[in-house]
């Protein structure tokens, strides 16, 4: 039995180790997404008013599929992280916070997956 | 373990009656306001995506909205608010690495990020509508 008090032991463990990962991880999508963000605006202004043909056939392009799959992990990792801050610092509600972060988690996932999917058929088909 | 007893504020609001706006501070809120719009924005395009692999008629329903001059509003905002919060990101990073964070750098580089955000955004719409 130990009789230094719980704040002691705290100190003496310093943080749970893992505590920079969110701050790295939303830094490191951050970097991967300056390109992809570049090259997604000027590609899809240069889109502009195409129509289902010409999209079509340029999200088939195999590179071009590649390089939307990992905008789409990209992008919606690092929103998820940033509204996850956002969440947490403005939501004060113990119980509200939770939900918040929750539906945005998963609701993130499931659009990811399901806009990643939809590259994936039109490449693949 | 005691649970904490005062409601505390968190990131309590300081703009406004206690602290006077800066471009500094605006830059700032506008970054994270961009970054929230953002995430709704990625919905659009996720939904665009998913309409093109829906087929044609499905994707010419969703075009017909996105060529609407609130589409085309909705876009310009979009593509703002993208190359906005990727300058100022860039910005951010270079002070996470410890460089810039002397007043007058943080000032200029405010300031470099309002303009080209300003000009990557009309050289993208330059292209959009001159092809």
């Amino acid at each position: 039995m130990s009789l230094r008090s719980p704040l002691g032991r705290a100190r003496g463990l310093g943080s749970a180790k893992d505590g920079v990962h969110h701050f790295w991880v939303q830094r490191l999508s951050a970097l991967a997404l300056i390109p992809l963000s570049l090259w997604l605006v000027f590609s899809l202004a240069q889109l502009s008013g195409s129509g289902f043909g010409p999209v079509a056939w340029w999200v088939s392009a195999p590179p071009v599929a590649v390089t939307l799959v990992l905008f789409i992990a990209a992008a919606f990792y690092h929103s998820s992280l940033g509204l996850q801050v956002v969440i947490e610092d403005y939501v004060a509600s113990e119980g509200r916070k939770l939900a918040l972060l929750v539906l945005v988690k998963f609701s993130h996932l499931l659009l990811a997956t399901g806009a990643i999917f939809a590259v994936l058929k039109v490449a693949l088909t | 373990m005691s649970k904490p007893t005062a409601s505390r504020p968190l990131s309590p609001f300081m703009i406004g009656p206690y602290y006077r706006p800066q471009l500094t501070s605006m830059l700032s809120i506008t970054h994270r306001a961009t970054g929230v719009a953002l995430s709704l924005g990625t919905l659009l395009l996720a939904g665009w995506l998913m309409a093109l692999a829906a087929g044609p008629q499905t994707f010419d329903a969703y075009a017909v909205h996105v060529g609407a001059w609130y589409g085309q509003l909705l876009l310009i905002g979009w593509s703002w608010a993208l190359l906005y919060h990727l300058c100022n990101g860039i910005r951010h990073l270079f002070w996470d690495a410890g460089y810039g964070l002397e007043i007058k750098t943080a000032y200029a580089s405010g300031y470099a990020v309002v303009a080209l955000s300003a000009l990557l955004t009309a050289a993208c719409w330059g292209l959009a509508y001159a092809l």
